[in-house]
């Protein structure tokens, strides 16, 4: 019986076998090598010194004279605690990006609260007409916001013409302007998880609740915001996390006081051309973001669960 | 009833919306304003227009981006079409955590660390094996198809893990292979999410700034990068007529989408009506 097996395989399944390997095999690859590998590379930049040539850094690894020297540099990570800039730096994008993520909480909440009792018929033209800004270009939307907020520009305009100013508002090229970028940009992406929360949420539950006498606010602390947690803690790692690594909103809305680390970022990579200590910052940035990205994979794998 | 819906959540959606409209309709009103001054209305004029179009830098960063956009979605949404069927249909393997925190991964990563670690790679791969030889279209490509993939395998695992995967058994049960019941049954049905995927990535290749920047070479510059370092030097009304045409590009294109779903939602809830008479 064995030895027949062996003699004729089994064709089929291991044609199977072959074709299930494939399909797994390619989307692997793939993603092994753009988006894993990278980081081990970036790693082991971050330890080496910076050199004027092409590429502008020393290999790790030298053999000659039948010996193998592996230089490590640390400077850059020490060069990063050293200078109060990058400290300043993490720091400054964090409290931006907190902050930001609260104030995007409290306008978004409300707002898939109302969409998600909106009449039926409504709610798919309000989820477009929420999405849709976010369809066009980001660049556009911060750029919009340029010309708004300048010196002379409308926003000052309106307040001097309205008369409750006397001298234009320098708001352009200082933290306020970020933060209005980080809500403007990111507010569609804390709406939809919340809204796709609470539409599921069962109304019976809140009905319940009314007809044992409980305040229509008091049922919503109790009720409804207990059982949208899921999407809140969603919404608020999908704007906090590209939030601390933002690069064009401190850019073109922030001034010398905007602190943020993907600014200090690019600049070392692009104005200095120090690709060693740009690579140390990301990988200290990831570190910074690995307890955030964490939370929400646990929180997404875990909606995926009770959904399947 | 119109009591309550004068409320304080539907008060806040009413100016959250006019938040996230207002700009945007200042930019299209002042792309036809005459003056170069974008804050001092001058009278109503199109030349703004016009210089767009005798930009050729301009132009032919439109078209970088644009075919690097649909190669780059095409490629995804295949990507994205076998590691969502992976993911939901072939159980546990060996390496199925690392494989799905790799493909999520990328949803919340910031642009700055995927493209540094691209360009990285890239250099490294170059210095090694002598391939991508210079940076340029290709490698903008890869990078677009990378963090793409992730987009599209969430919107289609989605949809995979709503179907009803009875049918498939039954196709198999009936002696149908593998990869004839995907083609037959599989791929129709989830038809409606390769496309939304496809659009997805689209949109989101075609407005990346950040990763492109690292990943470009000196012959390959794509509209986002020719924006950014215009609008870096300050306001400009030819960049309000270029946002003026992509507003109204996306605008068209969801409302036909939306359009389509409502008149394919419509029909369907006719023909349960059918079924419900017929019975």
């Amino acid at each position: 019986m064995t030895l027949q097996k062996l003699l004729s395989p089994n064709w089929r399944e291991l044609w199977l076998s072959l074709g299930k390997r494939t399909v797994i095999g390619i989307p692997y690859l793939w993603m092994l090598l753009f988006f894993l590998v990278p980081f081990l590379i970036v790693f082991k930049i971050s330890l080496a010194y910076t050199e004027i040539a092409i590429p502008p850094y020393s290999s790790l690894f030298e053999y000659a004279d039948e010996a193998l020297t592996i230089v490590l540099n640390l400077g850059n990570y020490l060069w990063l605690t050293d200078d109060p800039l990058y400290l300043s730096a993490y720091l400054g994008s964090v409290e931006i990006a907190f902050w930001g993520t609260l104030f995007c909480l409290a306008v978004g909440y409300p707002m898939a609260y109302a969409m998600a009792r909106a009449p039926k018929r409504w709610q798919s033209a309000l989820l477009v007409a929420v999405l849709l800004p976010s369809w066009t270009s980001f660049l556009i939307r911060i750029y919009a916001w340029m010309g708004i907020l300048r010196n002379n520009g409308l926003l000052n305009n309106l307040l001097l013409w309205v008369g409750v100013i006397d001298h234009p508002l320098t708001i352009l090229n200082t933290n306020v302007a970020v933060y209005i970028g980080i809500v403007y940009a990111y507010l569609p992406f804390m709406v939809l998880p919340i809204y796709s929360n609470l539409v599921k949420l069962d109304n019976s539950l809140l009905e319940a609740a009314q007809d044992l006498g409980a305040r229509p606010l008091a049922s919503f602390f109790k009720i409804t915001l207990p059982l949208s947690k899921s999407g809140i803690i969603a919404g608020s790692m999908l704007v906090f996390i590209p939030a601390v690594g933002e690069v064009v909103i401190p850019q073109l809305l922030g001034g010398p006081e905007t602190l943020m680390i993907g600014k200090i970022l690019w600049q070392e990579f692009f104005n200095n051309r120090d690709w060693p200590v740009a690579s140390a910052l990301a990988i200290v940035m990831l570190l910074v973001l690995l307890v955030p990205i964490m939370f929400f994979n646990h929180a997404r794998l875990k909606e995926l669960e009770e959904s399947a | 009833m119109s009591r309550k819906s004068f409320n304080f959540p539907n008060a806040m959606l009413a100016l959250g919306l006019a938040f996230l409209y207002l700009p945007m309709f200042i930019l299209v009103i002042y792309s036809f304003n005459a003056s170069k001054l974008v804050t001092v209305w001058a009278g109503f004029s199109t030349k703004w227009y016009s210089e767009l179009f005798r930009d050729s830098q301009l132009i032919d960063a439109v078209f970088t981006s644009l075919q690097i956009a649909v190669s780059a979605s095409t490629a995804a949404v295949i990507l994205g079409t076998m590691a969502a069927y992976v993911l939901n249909r072939f159980g546990r393997f060996r390496g199925r955590t690392l494989f799905s925190s790799m493909i999520t991964a990328p949803l919340v990563m910031p642009d700055v660390i995927i493209g540094l670690s691209m360009l990285l790679m890239f250099v490294a791969l170059s210095s090694n094996i002598g391939w991508p030889q210079d940076r340029g279209m290709l490698t903008i490509w890869m990078a677009h198809v990378t963090f793409c993939t992730a987009y599209t395998t969430v919107v289609i695992s989605s949809r995979l893990r709503e179907m009803d995967g009875s049918i498939e058994e039954a196709a198999m049960d009936l002696g149908a292979s593998p990869l004839k019941t995907f083609f037959i049954i599989t791929l129709p049905t989830i038809a409606p999410s390769l496309v939304s995927a496809w659009l997805l990535s689209f949109t989101l290749s075609l407005d990346d700034l950040v990763i492109s920047s690292f990943v470009a070479g000196p012959g390959s510059t794509t509209l986002p990068m020719v924006v950014f370092s215009s609008v870096r030097l300050g306001v400009s009304p030819k960049v309000n007529a270029l946002a003026t045409l992509i507003i109204l590009c996306v605008s068209l294109a969801a409302f036909i989408a939306w359009w389509l779903t409502r008149r394919a939602d419509r029909n369907k809830r006719a023909a349960y009506q059918m079924m419900g008479r017929d019975q």
